[in-house]
Formats: structure tokens, sequence, C-alpha cells
């Protein structure tokens, strides 16, 4: 699990097996890919609207539920017209 | 699309300066650069023909077969 420790105190952002996209610092981790995040915003993908942010706080996810950890280019980041951006959210994941 | 850096024995995957291969469809991780995927949620991995040093892995293969014969 170290692969993810260069990510703490970070921005990353989390795809849930549901298909849901949460962004956040990352606080701490364990073996089972359980997560922290501190200041967490889902980031909510729509086809006919731009991308909404929801408030979530801090955030615990079991392990189970992640699917993607991914440090965010935080100047890439601030680049991006969210609000521009249409795309149908994505799918859950499912064998 | 990206660069391998580890593997763990859940088959986690961590890759580094990412691209997603149709960013239109996706541009859901617009913002990435480096990545940790679960294991569990991996479908397939494809290396590019050129990354793979194909004699090495044969050499490899035929030690591993000379010392289960032993």
């Amino acid at each position: 699990m170290s692969a993810i420790s260069s990510f703490v105190n970070q921005q990353v952002q989390v795809i849930l097996y549901d298909g849901r996209v949460i962004v956040g610092k990352l606080m701490g981790f364990d073996v089972r890919a359980n997560i922290i995040l501190a200041d967490s915003v889902e980031r909510e993908f729509s086809e006919d609207e731009g991308v909404e942010m929801v408030p979530l706080g801090l955030y615990m996810i079991k392990g189970d539920n992640v699917a993607m950890i991914g440090e965010i280019d935080t100047d890439k980041d601030a680049t991006i017209d969210y609000s521009s951006i249409r795309a149908p959210p994505l799918n859950d994941i499912r064998f | 699309m990206g660069t391998l850096k580890s593997v763990d024995q859940f088959l986690n995957i961590r890759l580094d300066n990412i691209k997603v291969s149709d960013p239109d469809r996706f541009p859901h991780m617009m913002a990435i650069k480096n990545c940790f995927i679960r294991g569990s949620v991996v479908r397939y991995v494809q290396m590019p023909t050129g990354a793979v040093d194909t004699q090495l892995l044969e050499d490899a293969t035929r030690r591993e077969a000379k010392d289960n014969k032993k």
C-alpha cells in the first residue's frame, strides 16, 4: 500500500464503485484502501448541465467502495472550467 | 494509459503520468497525473508491444523451467 503513501496530504480524486467522484485532501489510509478525506466535495457530472460540486466535509470511505484514487494536479485543476463540462456520470462497476 | 510504477499481491496498480484514452467521453479524470487503481476493479492491463522486452521474458521463463526440472 506504499503506492498511495505519496498522496497523503495532497488533493486526491476518488472514484467509487457506484461511479461517484469525490475530491478531497487525503488524510490517511490503510492496507484495505480505507481512506479519510478532509474537506471533500462530490463532483456530479451530468449531460445537460455543468459539473455540480456538492460539499461533503470530512469523509471516511471504506476500501471496498474505492475503485481508484488519483493525485490531482492542482495547477491544472484550477485552469479547468468545470461549469462548462458536459459528460454523463460514470457507470457503477459490476462484473 | 500511464507508466506502471508498482503492483502488489492484490494486483493494486500504481500508474504515473496517466492519460485517458478517450478524454472527450471521459473528462472525469482530466486533472489527475498519478493514480492508484484498486486491483478488484481491473478488467485487463494492456501493454504496448514495443515496451515489452520479449528476449528478457523468454530468458526468464527458460531459467524458471530449468530450475523446475532440477
